[in-house]
């Protein structure tokens, strides 16, 4: 299959997965107690069964469950995932002015995971005995152990409070001036500590994984034939090994997009990081099903395309995919 | 005039989880320019671990020279420096092996598989490192070599693969190239295609072959003397045909008979030796001082288990070690 | 010249009964062997714990923030004087069954769902992995997030929204597996001989894939205990029962004024996981074939 041959299939399955979101959303909203009626009457302060009625019948609640179904698709195709009460404001603006913060965050701490845990991998396949090897079996075993909102309080604590290296909070310091530079180095500090503990279950997997495929190219036929040519200790490890290496890795962080997400909502939460983590939280307590529900069906968008991209930069590494 | 590659007294030892097993024991052997000579035995002989020791890509930590001498052109090996030894390897000595199919590395081109030994040893550019892996293609005989040096190893067959690990190989010229099984994991008429290619090959480039194999078969066809292995010792060497006319252990013989046309007469032998009954002995038996054949030997006698038998050097160049091989 | 048999070693090992050789290999993990000594003490914690240590978690004793040790409160009291300690012991409760409740679960939907796409293949294969991958793209914490805001936070709720994200891990190593044992000689012997689908499936496939699958439950009970953490470190967990996430959540503000009140339940949750996931680990030493022809 041609590259554009199978960007066609996959978005074309993506469509239907997400219109399987939709329906399991709309589903829900449907089977939980409470509706939109009463959603709006107690933004009133109480309505009679009367005015309910009425609020139903302008809403189209009183229609069958397909119909209802249908014109929600219906909506959605034309962006439109409903009105917030609580923030007064449509659904998809409220999750579009909070989607970047949270892609930010989750594309910087899988980036970081991915690029320190191979480095890791690297080094510890290399030196099995070495100090190294030992870290990322210690690593390996608190990153799965320990709850992620417990160590970024441990962080927080540590490099905010006890020494103040990073701010406690928040994205931004309202009271930084200055040009673009000023404003991405304060962000850049904000980030610091979430990202750090966003990332500490990636690295885990990541460098564990990459020490056990590195130790099994280092030892394969190929590295080898590549020691038999006369290369060098570099070309071997870093052009020979190190290649063959990434595809289970990157396999591996391509099935975690859906585990960054998740994770980001705590540490959203911890570092009241204004993304759709804290978004959630907040419409969670506030019962805003709207705009949870929103934020359930963009995060499964946020997969979906991370899955996407994930295979196109298969195809880079190993030119056996999709042949 | 001083052979190519001279090998003397060659110890190598692997550490096994019982202990310190000498897999190569007292080998010696020379090399000539040009020459072709084989190594022969079962599995587990210690074959590859000679060549291995020759490119010094012995495992690490496992296996060590433990005495003895190599010499390439009169320079000594095995306390030459990784460097230099690097500049070796697949430059001056070139190697392939047994498994075409995973010998080469799947995510590279086998153009850039090429090219990258000529760049790593002429320093060649990038582009005249391509061309000359094209042209490296067609002399191995690999139809349309201009439009396959793209391909990827999953696109080749697997004698076609193993076209390219000999295009590598002979890629800088080299002085001595080792075939390690070659054609084991190849189809009967693509070993024969391999077989000529390599003849051929050394004919045009002057290069020496040194083919290891557990095939009488292919003994014959490729090379001039041979070397018979057995449990990391030398069992016999000489000339091929001498050998094969009038093998003097009798373990070279039992492999005789397994390839009946090589037999000029078939004796009635024939029937009752199509092998040779039983296994190589485990690694912890190897640095017994006895004849390590002796538990597989029609011909055993005490002396065989009480001491390791010399070897003892008859007419025309050949030599073997066994007690008895004055009488066969 | 002795009068015992000479066998080869060989079938004197195979003569013994597969579980003693299991735990002869998980006895040679030592940390899994301490982590299962853990593991049993804080079950003992968690079943008799309330009666040996009866003070209500949700009853004001002391102080606010009175540090461990003082007062004679071994773990000191949270933002309201209630006592750590009582927490600890009585949230030991929730983790647990909750953890082991959502992990069957999952194992339950995600064997069945692997078991029938691995024997059946075709399109019923086809459809039930595209289920698999439909529940893989919802983010799993924010789903059951959803599930608990919507329906309740009730104990069983929360367990349920637990499972029903868990399961597509077993599903994947079910149907791998079902699909490298049912071509092996044996299964085409049984199938050949006229075993029935149910019978070929239940009793002579799934017991032979079962080593991984009972690893990855393990497994699952420690990541479901993580997750429960999670939801009631957000709030979203039945107010009436003590839970360890929760104690977190609910003292995380005043971390500046006792950060103890966080750190120690984080510890007991981390070293619950992390004692399940070691006892993991001997499981994989103990019943992984290819380890143990070594």
């Amino acid at each position: 299959m041609t590259f554009l041959q199978t960007l066609a299939t996959r978005t074309f399955y993506a469509l239907i997965l997400l219109l399987a979101v939709l329906v399991l959303n709309f589903s829900m909203m449907h089977l939980a107690p409470g509706d939109v009626a009463d959603t709006i009457a107690q933004s009133m302060g109480g309505a009679d069964a009367e005015v309910l009625a009425q609020i139903r019948t302008d809403y189209g609640l009183d229609q069958p469950f397909l119909v209802q179904l249908g014109r929600y698709i219906g909506n959605v195709l034309q962006f439109d995932l409903g009105y917030s009460f609580f923030y007064n404001q449509p659904v998809t603006d409220l999750i579009l002015s909070r989607l970047p913060a949270t892609l930010l965050l989750a594309i910087t701490a899988q980036l970081l995971a991915l690029v320190v845990g191979v480095i890791l991998g690297v080094y510890s396949a290399r030196h099995p005995k070495g100090i190294a090897s030992y870290f990322v079996t210690f690593l390996a075993l608190f990153g799965y152990s320990a709850p992620v909102f417990w160590t970024g309080i441990l962080l927080l604590i540590a490099f905010s409070l006890k020494i103040p290296l990073f701010p406690v909070a928040g994205m931004t310091d309202v009271t930084v001036e200055g040009g673009f530079w000023a404003h991405a180095a304060d962000v850049a500090r904000h980030m610091v500590l979430p990202v750090v503990t966003l990332s500490s279950i990636f690295l885990a997997l990541y460098s564990r994984l990459s020490r056990a495929t590195m130790m099994e190219t280092l030892g394969s036929d190929y590295v080898r034939t590549a020691k038999a040519k006369g290369l060098s200790e570099r070309e071997i490890v870093y052009k020979h090994a190190l290649k063959n290496s990434l595809s289970p890795v990157i396999t591996l962080a391509g099935l975690q997009f859906s585990a960054v997400i998740s994770g980001a909502v705590l540490v959203e939460t911890v570092f009241s990081w204004p993304g759709l983590g804290t978004l959630a939280f907040q419409s969670i307590i506030a019962r805003d099903t709207p705009t949870i529900l929103g934020i359930l069906f963009f995060s499964a968008l946020v997969v979906i395309v991370g899955n996407i991209l994930t295979d196109l930069a298969l195809r880079l590494v190993d030119p056996r995919v999709g042949r | 005039m001083a052979p190519l590659l001279k090998v003397e007294n060659l110890r190598i030892e692997l550490t096994t989880r019982k202990g310190v097993a000498p897999v190569i024991d007292d080998l010696s052997f020379e090399l000539g320019a040009g020459e072709s000579i084989s190594f022969v035995g079962e599995s587990g002989c210690g074959k590859s671990m000679t060549a291995l020791g020759i490119m010094g890509l012995l495992p690490e930590k496992i296996g060590r020279i433990a005495s003895g001498s190599i010499t390439f052109n009169g320079e000594e090996l095995t306390t030459a420096s990784d460097k230099r030894m690097r500049d070796l390897r697949g430059n001056e000595i070139s190697m392939i092996f047994q498994e075409p199919m995973t010998s080469l590395n799947p995510v590279y081109t086998v153009g850039e598989q090429i090219a990258e030994v000529l760049r790593a040893h002429q320093g060649l550019g990038r582009k005249a490192a391509w061309e000359q892996a094209t042209e490296l293609l067609d002399a191995v005989r690999i139809p349309n070599a201009r439009g396959r040096v793209g391909d990827y190893p999953f696109q080749m067959s697997g004698g076609q693969r193993q076209r390219v690990m000999i295009a590598i190989a002979l890629a800088c010229k080299p002085r001595i190239l080792i075939a390690d099984e070659p054609t084991t994991a190849l189809d009967v008429t693509v070993q024969a295609q391999i077989f000529d290619l390599l003849n051929d090959l050394r004919r045009q480039t002057g290069t020496a072959i040194i083919m290891i194999t557990h095939d009488m078969g292919a003994v014959a066809e490729m090379a001039e003397r041979m070397i018979v292995m057995y449990a990391g010792r030398n069992a016999e060497q000489g000339p091929v045909e001498q050998i094969i006319d009038h093998p003097r252990h009798p373990y070279t013989r039992g492999l005789i008979s397994c390839v009946p046309h090589l037999m000029k007469v078939l004796t009635e032998e024939r029937h009752t030796l199509t092998e040779v009954p039983g296994i190589v002995p485990s690694l912890s038996e190897f640095g017994r001082d006895q004849c390590l054949f002796a538990s597989r030997c029609p011909q055993v006698t005490q002396q065989c288990l009480d001491k390791r038998p010399p070897e003892m050097a008859f007419a025309d160049d050949q030599r073997s070690a066994c007690w008895h091989a004055e009488d066969i | 010249m002795t009068d015992a048999p000479i066998l080869p070693e060989r079938e004197i090992e195979k003569a013994r009964h597969p579980l003693a050789e299991a735990w002869e290999m998980f006895r040679r993990n030592h940390a899994a062997v301490a982590a299962l000594i853990v593991l049993a003490l804080i079950v003992l914690a968690a079943i008799f714990g309330p009666w040996i240590y009866p003070t209500d978690p949700f009853e004001m004793v002391w102080a606010p923030f009175s540090p461990p040790g003082a007062d004679g409160f071994l773990l000191g009291t949270d933002y309201l004087g209630r006592d750590l300690m009582a927490a600890l012991i009585h949230g030991a409760r929730v983790s647990i069954v909750i953890g082991v409740a959502a992990a069957l679960m999952s194992v339950l939907i995600g064997v069945t769902i692997g078991a029938l796409a691995g024997f059946y293949r075709g399109w019923v294969e086809e459809l039930l992995m595209r289920v698999t991958e439909f529940f893989q793209v919802l983010p799993t914490l924010l789903f059951s997030m959803v599930i608990v805001a919507l329906f309740g936070a009730s104990l069983p709720m929360i367990t349920f929204a637990i499972g029903i994200v868990s399961w597509t891990a077993v599903a994947r190593i079910t149907r791998s597996e079902f699909l490298r044992i049912r071509q092996l000689e044996y299964v085409m012997a049984s199938r050949a001989s006229g075993t029935g689908n149910r019978k070929l499936m239940f009793s002579v496939i799934l017991p032979n894939a079962l080593p991984p699958i009972i690893v990855q439950a393990a497994l699952m009970v420690g990541s479901a205990i993580l997750f429960e953490a999670g939801l009631s470190f957000l709030g979203l967990t039945d107010p009436n029962v003590v839970s360890w996430g929760q104690v977190i959540g609910s003292n995380r503000q005043y971390i500046l004024d006792a950060s103890f009140t966080v750190t120690i339940p984080g510890v007991a949750i981390f070293v619950t996981v992390l004692a399940i996931s070691l006892v993991g680990d001997g499981l994989n030493d103990a019943l992984n074939p290819k380890l143990r022809q070594r």
